[in-house]
């Protein structure tokens, strides 16, 4: 179950609705395919440093998640609750439905063994660069060899719960204490998604002691898109978005 | 275009110097050591590029371990091209337009009917450049990722808006990789007409290397 103490009353979720639940610990990663319609909750529990996030279109996974076309189109580098995921064939993965945290990150990447080892040590490493200092970029391939795909289908991912901050200049940088452990965000799928999740600090993250926290995924059966869905009606370029995703279920 | 050509490298003694016409492709190995030099011949061109390793495609250059390494959205001289795998690829030694954008990405058919109707999809476009080029190589869309766009403005507000506005260059701006390793250059000179990243008018760069 969803740790509902830790969540506004309204957010809860009617149990029957729940379809999976799950929590998963830091430094882990998951994987799974959300059909189209049904939500994605990731609930951070406990004040999480950032959790790595890539997707695919299921059915063909050479059509995966667009950072570039994502920001590009809904002229916004950070996400938030209205906005979606765009895939590098001009159509929808995720519509973020609701979000109570505002912090999204998608220009910085996923952390790796050698940002890791910069940060946090060294540990007891494998031939691969494993530690128990577990890292985005080796959750990702471990995940898609799990479905056969390679590090070519890895592109550049999406960071939830992560605030950076751009400077006029372009100077990047984290900012701390953020975090509002209860807060989620719900990614509901406008086609099958095969998301992968990792749950490790943000590349950026300060903190030199690797402590990530846990998460929890709910996925959940949630209700069909009303009229004025605000996703799917927020600006011209999304209604033209959904003409195209949604036509990949005209025959369906 | 002479009189703007930077005194420290001649063309005389280049290996290679090609205008590439405005909306065409265009790839080339180049050796570690070597110098690329890409020359804005009429201000305001887009050029959207992507490097690989030359003997493993399957490396190639990421824009966020690029920004992260720096801490920096923006290519300008001195940044290190950096790949997947955390190696630096080139290393940009001269710029003179000021900033490059590698969040903006590349356009394509299928976003610019999203962006620009549904009528705007059978325009020319930076990933069909890409697609037609990667062939010849058996490379394809899975070898696709965010790109650099040299040439173009892309900046980002504090509050994340971000667009392709006017850009800054001007005609004869220059900017140079140096390899660091032995790299595959995958350039598409833009084709888009939609929005400012050309001056609504796609133009010709020219291309030069050097061995050093």
């Amino acid at each position: 179950m969803v740790q509902a103490s830790v969540l506004p009353e309204t957010s809860a979720i009617d149990p029957n609705l729940i379809l999976l639940d799950e929590k998963l610990p830091g430094g882990a990663y998951w994987h799974s395919v959300i059909k189209r319609g049904n939500t994605l909750r990731i609930t951070d529990l406990e004040g999480s440093q950032g959790v790595s996030l890539i997707c695919y279109n299921a059915d063909s996974p050479i059509e995966r998640l667009n950072v570039a076309d994502t920001a590009k189109i809904q002229f916004n580098a950070f996400l938030q609750k209205g906005k979606v995921m765009y895939s590098d064939m001009g159509r929808i993965l995720f519509s973020i439905t609701e979000d109570t945290s505002g912090y999204h990150d998608l220009i910085c990447g996923c952390s790796n063994a050698a940002s890791n080892a910069a940060k946090y040590g060294v540990g007891p490493y494998n031939k691969y660069g494993e530690s128990d200092y577990n890292n985005s970029r080796n959750n990702f391939l471990k995940a898609l060899g799990k479905r056969g795909l390679t590090r070519k289908d890895l592109m550049p991912n999406i960071n939830l719960f992560s605030r950076v901050a751009v400077r006029p200049n372009g100077d990047l940088s984290y900012v701390a204490g953020c975090e509002k452990p209860g807060s989620f965000v719900d990614l509901r799928a406008e086609m099958n998604v095969l998301v992968v999740v990792s749950n490790c600090p943000h590349v950026l993250h300060p903190d030199t002691v690797y402590k990530p926290k846990p998460i929890q995924l709910t996925i959940w059966r949630s209700p069909a898109p009303a009229a004025d869905d605000l996703c799917r009606t927020a600006n011209e370029e999304v209604i033209r978005g959904f003409i195209n995703t949604d036509a990949l279920f005209a025959q369906v | 275009m002479v009189t703007h050509l930077s005194i420290e490298r001649d063309p005389a003694i280049a290996i290679y110097d090609e205008e590439l016409a405005a909306r065409q492709p265009w790839s080339r190995v180049i050796k570690k050591g070597q110098v690329l030099r890409i020359i804005d011949l009429l201000a305001n061109q887009a050029v959207d590029t992507l490097i690989y390793n030359a003997h493993d495609s399957s490396e190639r250059y990421s824009a966020p371990d690029t920004v992260v390494r720096q801490g920096n959205i923006f290519i300008t001289t001195g940044t290190q091209l950096i790949s997947n795998e955390g190696n630096v690829m080139m290393t940009v030694v001269h710029d003179d337009c000021g900033k490059h954008d590698t969040l903006g990405g590349a356009c394509s058919m299928e976003s610019n009917s999203v962006r620009y109707g549904l009528h705007k999809k059978h325009l020319h476009a930076c990933v069909e450049n890409y697609l037609l080029e990667l062939s010849q190589y058996e490379m394809n869309k899975r070898d696709l990722v965010s790109n650099i766009n040299f040439y173009m403005n892309v900046p980002v507000s504090e509050d994340g808006t971000l667009e392709i506005v006017d850009g800054i260059s001007e005609a004869g701006k220059m900017v140079d990789l140096r390899a660091e390793m032995d790299v595959m250059v995958l350039i598409s000179n833009c084709p888009q007409i939609n929005n400012p990243c050309n001056a609504y008018n796609p133009t010709p760069v020219r291309l030069i290397v050097w061995n050093e």
